[in-house]
């Protein structure tokens, strides 16, 4: 099995036949990912890119057995189509939108209490580069040729650093089971534990790389829960030790406002937790070679 | 997004909080008469700047004629004031707020924050209040009561009781303390803001509870959906270079040092930055020009960083996606006939058709050098430096 996504998970795109939602539909097609239709309100019936367009996800759902979808809305609707995703029944929604509101993302999560944990949606981003399991499926916007297949799990919180370091292993011809972008935003759909503990149970996956920022607690959680639960090697890198404090970083989610939300003091926590620290962004591919020349 | 204390007291006061009688003026003649108005024997004459700490840099006055409060104006407006949270270049104070002085019996903290790790709303309260919440964490941690509120379902009143209970505040106020921090959630829920801070929350000689203070931030996603606070935005508060950026759609930090970074994607600019710092240099800036670098935006970049005139080496460093570093680097060069710079500039592209990038740069006979690796990049930008 893969993370999330595989050969057979059934793709629809929600905002299928706007800009964004067509180009990257086509990308997703040519990198071998099973797109299988799409949703856009009131172009029901209608085709687009050759598949069929349908007015709502459970139509969508119901029609074509569609198991994940992935978001082209703009900001101020993306919580209502993720909504809609998770109660048609879609086990994977990625939401590549930056721009949500804070309030909006503790509304989408809070409505997904609902669902026992076995029929929950997993929602990944907003705000990042979407998932993707080389050779297998693309559910995302990344370019799929910098990926080898292979056996590292990669979760990032950066979409071109995510990059940058499947470039890295490449060169240094490692590959990679599944990459996840969980985004940039500070209230998001997946965080890194939720994802790592994903990958400790992926028989495909043998080691991972987690490439965090400043701001916010999740780094830190996901390294003290693979502390005493995880087998698997980690190798991590936290961005931003030259970021002044109280400073918004790009990234929503990029501000230092409390203890252990720098970048020193979470490479300081991750250290204690066991977790190996890629001392700078150039070297994530070597440190990952030399955890892997351990095993 | 941050707005005014008048603004923000404003705000509260239609969320059914009391705050002290005062008015905005632009003018020392206007303050006299503000003052004459609002009425009284003593006022408080406040600087209004994106900052707080505004006391101890002198830009709070206290007044015991209407002739005084006009002195008073007179000699903050127009004043850069520095305090500890401006930084060194301080900020300028083009309004003032004129407003009754209360007297104080007890000074409370309040402050609501969003909480990141259970994804809701924390009210924090103390009663310490006047000190800055990173003092009373640090000096008087045992005063502080956190009471964290359900979004879906809003603040109940037994939890706003329980909060002004824990305050120690008398029996007869509980009432009308509650009401004013459940106003105080009610403007934070329903604006989309990301922190309000009442400090001090003051009890009067005649036993009224009154926002003395108030600071509030707003989400600057939600903006689309909040007009009536995006108004209140006062570039004149903001780092010109930054409102350059944000009008732009750029994410743009200004920082101390020198090297000048042109980057795709928050992440990547702040592992540049990092790489920089190792090599032995300073970033002069953050700046991200989003994930998809179009041309436009690399045009506007380039103009950005040349108007900083600390920048004494530009660093380009893009990793094309879906965007194509032959695209990426069309943009470069367009943009290098537009924009004059006069100082070095390092250049890495990664990605997707790299080498035709690449060799794009090298025919365009720009005067620029070239980098492979973020480790490269960031080493022959210290050196172009030390050049």
């Amino acid at each position: 099995m893969t993370v999330l996504i595989d050969k057979n998970s059934k793709i629809i795109i929600q905002g299928f036949t706007g800009k964004m939602g067509t180009f990257h539909a086509d990308e997703m097609i040519k990198y071998g990912s099973n797109v299988v239709g799409g949703v856009t309100p009131g172009k029901g019936g209608s085709k687009h890119l050759n598949l069929p367009v349908f007015n709502t996800v459970k139509d969508a759902v119901s029609e074509t057995g569609a198991d994940a979808s992935i978001l082209f809305v703009p900001p101020a609707f993306a919580a209502d189509s993720a909504m809609e995703a998770a109660d048609a029944g879609i086990k994977t929604c990625v939401a590549i939108v930056d721009g949500i509101p804070s309030h909006d993302m503790i509304r989408i999560k809070r409505y997904m209490r609902r669902y026992t944990k076995s029929s929950k949606m997993t929602l990944v981003g907003p705000n990042c580069a979407g998932i993707i399991s080389p050779g297998k499926s693309m559910l995302g916007i990344m370019p799929g040729h910098i990926y080898k297949e292979g056996r590292i799990g990669i979760i990032s919180r950066s979409g071109t650093l995510g990059y940058e370091a499947a470039q890295q292993l490449k060169n240094l011809n490692i590959g990679v089971s599944t990459s996840v972008g969980i985004g940039g935003d500070p209230i998001n759909g997946s965080s890194f534990r939720d994802i790592i503990e994903k990958f400790e149970t992926d028989d495909e996956t043998d080691a991972i790389l987690m490439i965090g920022e400043i701001g916010g607690p999740q780094e830190v959680a996901a390294g003290e829960f693979a502390k005493e639960n995880m087998k698997k090697p980690v190798v991590a890198y936290i961005a931003g030790l030259t970021a002044p404090k109280g400073r918004v970083m790009g990234h929503a989610g990029a501000i230092v406002s409390a203890y252990g939300e720098s970048a020193i003091e979470k490479v300081e926590i991750l250290k204690e937790c066991g977790i190996t620290i890629s001392k700078n962004p150039s070297v994530m591919g070597d440190t990952v070679k030399l955890v892997l020349g351990k095993m | 997004m941050d707005i005014h204390e008048y603004q923000a007291k404003k705000i509260l006061s239609d969320f059914g909080v009391t705050i002290p009688r005062g008015g905005i003026v632009y003018s020392p003649e206007n303050a006299e008469n503000k003052a004459r108005e609002i009425g009284g024997s003593r006022w408080v004459v406040k600087a209004q700047i994106h900052s707080g700490a505004r006391g101890k840099a002198g830009g709070i006055i206290v007044c015991d004629s209407p002739l005084e409060v006009a002195q008073a104006t007179d000699k903050l407006l127009g004043k850069k004031l520095v305090t500890n949270q401006t930084g060194p270049e301080g900020k300028i104070v083009n309004r003032i707020y004129i407003e009754e002085a209360t007297d104080i019996e007890r000074e409370l903290y309040l402050g609501l924050v969003f909480d990141r790790s259970s994804e809701s709303i924390m009210v924090v309260a103390s009663t310490e209040g006047g000190m800055s919440v990173e003092e009373i964490s640090k000096e008087k941690p045992e005063t502080i009561i956190r009471s964290k509120i359900e979004v879906a379902v809003g603040m109940q009143s037994f939890q706003a009781r329980e909060l002004a209970f824990g305050l120690g505040i008398e029996p007869d106020l509980i009432r009308r303390a509650s009401e004013t921090i459940i106003g105080c959630y009610k403007a934070f829920s329903e604006l989309d803001a990301t922190m309000v801070e009442v400090n001090p929350l003051v009890i009067s000689k005649q036993k009224q509870i009154l926002a003395l203070d108030c600071k509030m931030s707003f989400d600057n996603n939600a903006m689309f959906r909040r007009n009536q606070v995006s108004e209140l935005r006062d570039k004149t508060q903001e780092d010109s270079k930054e409102v350059f950026a944000s009008d732009r759609g750029l994410n743009y930090v200004s920082l101390d040092g020198n090297i000048g970074n042109i980057i795709n994607g928050a992440g990547l600019a702040m592992a540049s930055m990092d790489m920089i710092k190792l090599a032995g240099g300073s970033p002069a800036n953050f700046l991200d020009v989003g994930g998809g670098a179009t041309p436009e935006k690399i045009v506007k970049a380039f103009k950005l960083v040349t108007m900083d005139e600390k920048v004494k080496v530009i660093l380009v460093n893009i990793f094309a996606g879906i965007n194509r570093c032959d695209w990426v680097a069309e943009g470069i060069v367009e943009a290098l006939k537009k924009i004059e710079v006069n100082v070095p500039l390092v250049i890495r592209l990664a990605g997707t058709n790299v080498e035709k990038g690449n060799q794009i740069l090298k025919e365009s006979k720009i005067n620029y050098i070239e980098a492979n690796t973020l480790e490269d990049a960031a080493n022959k930008a210290v050196a172009a430096l030390k050049k």
